[in-house]
């Protein structure tokens, strides 16, 4: 038979069954649905079920677990403090030739923004953001908080001078809200009134009019920064408080720059007092803003602070990773930190350095103790598998603290060896408060997880295969060798990736027996969470250290197969 | 049945009436949750302030929790959580700062909030240039300086007496423990390296005078033991681990006092530290008014001399210190264990804190990758 003949006698049959089910119909279920659709829907339900079985479990490890781990790796490249804290200082800064200090009217919009931001106390937060960057500006933030809201003083006397209305605050607030506003605000304050706070609500949020904001575009933005954070911070009404210094530097900047025209023309509420101060403001005292800042920080009227800014206003960095591994953005790109400065590279190389040492050490101590345990009578071994668990019921800061006691230069260890004459006495060996230390230590903590995995694959090694090896000749060694060994290798891999992974982001025990060179890149990670703040450069460290453990993985089970793994 | 209730009433309101005058802050929560230490320190603070207040307050709860240490980085994150559990927190004065620049800490109006001294001068005054903050309610000053052990015959019969010994291993040798972080440790080696006191900030500000302490530094690096805990140092004199070593002087004061160690105190150029309460922002007002009220009563003149009984602190206030007695239980004289004492203060000074919140960063790293090294 050719094979045409077969693929002419397979089309056929497939013709004849599509032929059946035409002239018969689908295969039916006892309900009389089809039965495919049936099948799938129990499959369905019973997916459905399974998930719900999982649920609670899944929904546990999502919430508590995977969000915030994303939430704070997410921090190593969020950056929106700065934009957020000086939006109009970054627009200003946009077209910045960054060779020589920004225009005045930067100047003026880092009023306007630094005004806002002290009032609401954030100021000193995006100083100290900034202090990561570019050191002395934490302090700078805090001094200039202190006097920005006598910037653009000179102005609002000048304008008190000429007509004591621009003191009024209700004046003020006519001639800058929307209409609705006022409406809104004055039945707000007549409910308060009447009927207390409760029914009363919230006060409705400040909105501009339209003509004051196309006829005076700063000092409407300024304003209206001002009416809301004295709405938002200190719940008072903009009606009750008189502007900020900075309103009244907009409105000067304004009524110079709009033609005259255009201001008598206006014909919105205080449409008189504009043109009286429009016609006023030629002959006004001027203030050198850029000498004003000077004088609240010299650091103001200095390259760095413009270009830090200037390199972090976008509202992602990559500022963090990049100090992660000792590099920094500055304005002419990315380059290295300063030698004495370099750490974290080191670092990272310690902690994997150390961790492969503490990896290999356990092999060798484990694998001897996971043998003997598995060819024991089962009494003795399980008794002796209790001592191999008890440390696993110790607090690890007892074991620690125990070495601590064991290895010091006036320790067990050492006196025994003085005594025995081994060392002498002013020559003691230094075994704790360095790497050896760490090594120490933490070979111990976490030989039982080595030992459990090779102890459970051991197990299962039969033997009968070594009995086999050695009645057909092979030595002691290379039965061992040849044969029992490369069965126990996937307990050693399972063995190894656990007490690996475990080490590399071990952080109590590094810390507390280390010393200045058995620290790892955890105890920094820690520090930068708990003492310096800096969240989002130990979001960076974090995530390096995650996506190194994942590679080393993928390696591994590139070189060993991870199907080679056995836990039993 | 109703006129029994309406007596119940009357009765409650005629008791409740001075209980609300009393009670000058109104609605006040039954219940606050406060941020210490642990250790005797804390201890020390439950018998001289919450235990009396108790006391007065029938049926109030007071929980205390032991994070001061981890105080700053809690806190931020209960802020972003939207969810604050304490209500009042002890840290120290660099942590304060922090927590106020953050806008964590609540802005107080000292001389409104805290009690005014026995003979009227106001609370501002009293405690002086220990309100390094607008949040910070000072409480204690404390010292970080150094023990030696007495016991060492290398020496030959010499006491150090002066910071420099430190930095001495030709007169003076064994091994030390110094903290592991640059505060303190670079304006000792400065000292040390010729550079008076008042100008050692503004040496410490330029590389050459970054390079002048490590070179200090530098000579004691492998004699060294690093400390990250108070209690090492005490741990480390104790063992005989080390013969020199810098830590808090109250741990001091306990090793010497309580455990009588062979130890004696060096304070030469102690470094003036200080610690206090702060109260998160945000709190709801119920839980405000309680704090409020428990502050005002914590940290008034009676009760800060009376802290002073448990344990080696010099209590915040000018008024306080005439009124420091003796040990509550060892029953010896607390005064000339003070940090503040006239005999023990000849040199002292205190850090910077402006400067290190500018510098902390910076010198941190290099102070770790110098360590590294």
């Amino acid at each position: 038979m050719s094979a045409t003949d077969a693929g002419d006698m397979s089309r056929a049959a497939a013709d004849a069954r599509r032929a059946d089910a035409e002239s018969t119909g689908p295969v039916l279920a006892a309900d009389g649905s089809p039965l495919k659709v049936s099948l799938n829907r129990a499959l369905r339900a019973q997916k459905l079920r399974a998930l719900m079985l999982i649920a609670p479990l899944l929904l546990f490890v999502l919430v508590t677990f995977v969000a915030p781990i994303i939430d704070m790796l997410f921090r190593s490249v969020e950056n929106q403090i700065v934009s957020e804290t000086l939006p109009r200082t970054v627009v200003a800064l946009d077209d910045w030739d960054a060779e020589t200090l920004p225009d005045e009217a930067t100047y003026a919009a880092l009023t306007y923004d630094f005004i806002e931001a002290a009032e609401r106390r954030i100021h000193t937060r995006l100083g100290s953001r900034l202090n990561y960057e570019t050191t002395g500006l934490s302090s700078m933030f805090r001094r200039s908080g202190r006097g920005v809201d006598d910037v653009g003083e000179e102005y609002a006397d000048q304008f008190i001078d000429l007509d004591e209305a621009w003191e009024d605050p209700v004046a003020w607030a006519e001639m800058m809200a929307s209409s609705d506003w006022l409406a809104a605000q004055s039945e707000w304050a007549a409910t308060l009134e009447a009927e207390g706070e409760d029914a009363a609500g919230p006060e409705p949020l400040f909105q501009l009019s339209d003509g004051i904001r196309t006829l005076l575009p700063e000092t409407a933005d300024a304003y209206r920064s001002f009416a809301r954070t004295v709405q938002q911070e200190d719940q008072d009404s903009p009606l009750e408080e008189e502007p900020w210094n900075s309103v009244y530097l907009a409105l000067y900047r304004d009524l110079v720059t709009v033609p005259a025209a255009s201001v008598v023309e206006y014909d919105g509420v205080g449409a008189e007092m504009l043109v009286a101060a429009d016609t006023a403001v030629d002959g006004f005292e001027t203030v050198d803003l850029r000498a004003v800042w000077e004088d609240m920080d010299d650091g103001w009227v200095e390259m760095p602070i413009w270009e830090t800014i200037e390199a972090f206003s976008d509202p992602y960095t990559a500022g963090y990773f990049l100090a992660a591994v000792d590099l920094q953005l500055t304005p002419d790109g990315i380059e290295q930190q300063p030698d004495e400065q370099r750490i974290y590279l080191l670092l990272f190389q310690r902690t994997i350095f150390m961790s492969l040492v503490i990896t290999i050490s356990c092999i060798l101590l484990g694998y001897p103790i996971a043998y003997l345990l598995s060819n024991l009578p089962l009494r003795t071994s399980n008794l002796l598998l209790i001592l191999v668990l008890l440390p696993f019921w110790t607090s690890l800061l007892v074991r620690t603290s125990a070495w601590k006691v064991l290895l010091q230069n006036q320790g067990v260890i050492n006196d025994t060896l003085v005594w025995l004459g081994f060392v002498a006495d002013d020559a003691r060996l230094a075994l704790i408060n360095n790497q050896t230390g760490t090594i120490i230590a933490m070979t111990h903590i976490l030989l039982p997880f080595m030992i459990l995995p090779l102890y459970s694959v051991m197990k299962t090694i039969p033997p009968s295969y070594v009995r086999a090896a050695k009645s057909l000749g092979a030595t002691q060694w290379t039965a061992f060798w040849r044969v029992y060994f490369p069965q126990s290798v996937p307990g050693i891999g399972a063995g190894s990736i656990l007490v690996f992974i475990l080490s590399i982001g071990y952080y109590i025990t590094p810390e507390l027996v280390g010393g200045r060179t058995g620290t790892f890149i955890s105890n920094r990670i820690a520090f930068h969470i708990s003492e310096s703040l800096n969240w989002g450069l130990a979001a960076a460290l974090g995530s390096i250290l995650l996506a190194l453990v994942l590679a080393l993985y993928w390696l591994y089970d590139r070189m060993v197969g991870i199907d080679n793994v056995k836990l039993g | 049945m109703k006129l029994k209730s309406l007596m119940l009433l009357t009765t409650g309101a005629a008791f409740a009436a001075p209980m609300v005058l009393a009670e000058a802050h109104g609605n006040m929560a039954d219940s606050m949750t406060l941020v210490s230490w642990g250790g005797a320190y804390q201890t020390s603070q439950i018998r001289a302030y919450s235990d009396p207040y108790q006391a007065m307050h029938e049926g109030l709860e007071v929980i205390w929790d032991e994070s001061s240490g981890e105080a700053v980085a809690r806190m931020r994150a209960m802020e972003e959580a939207g969810n604050i559990t304490w209500d009042l927190v002890d840290v120290v004065a660099s942590d304060a700062i922090r927590l106020c620049d953050e806008g964590l800490a609540m802005e107080i109006d000292h001389d409104e909030v805290l009690a005014p001294a026995p003979d009227g001068t106001p609370a501002s005054e009293d405690f002086g240039d220990l309100i390094v903050s607008d949040c910070f309610i000072p409480q204690i000053v404390y010292s970080t300086t150094f023990g030696y052990r007495t016991d060492v015959e290398e020496w030959g019969g010499n006491t150090p007496d002066d910071i420099c010994d430190v930095f001495d291993l030709e007169n003076f040798p064994g091994q030390r423990s110094l903290e592991r972080r640059p505060i303190g440790n670079m304006e000792w080696a400065l000292m040390c390296d010729g550079v008076a006191m008042e100008d050692v900030y503004d040496v410490l500000e330029t590389e050459e005078g970054i390079e002048r302490a490590f070179a200090v530094l530098d000579t004691v690096k492998d004699s060294t033991v690093w400390w990250t805990a108070g209690a090492d140092t005490p741990q480390l004199l104790a063992d005989g681990e080390v013969v020199f070593g810098s830590t808090y002087n109250g741990r001091l004061f306990s090793l010497i006092e309580e455990q009588d160690q062979p130890v004696a105190m060096m304070w030469d150029a102690q470094v003036f530290d200080l610690d206090g309460w702060i109260i998160p922002e945000g709190l709801p007002e119920d839980r405000l008014n309680r704090v409020l009220d428990f502050v005002r009563f914590a940290t008034d003149t009676q009760r800060l001399a009376d802290q002073a009984q448990y344990i080696s602190y010099g209590p915040a206030r000018a008024s306080s210190a005439p009124l420091v007695s003796t040990h509550a239980d060892l029953g010896i004289d607390m005064a000339p264990h003070m940090p503040t004492d006239p005999a023990n203060a000849t040199r002292t000074f205190l850090f910077n804190y402006e400067w290190w919140a500018d510098y902390r960063d910076d010198l941190d790293a290099r102070f770790q990758a110098w360590l590294s090294q």
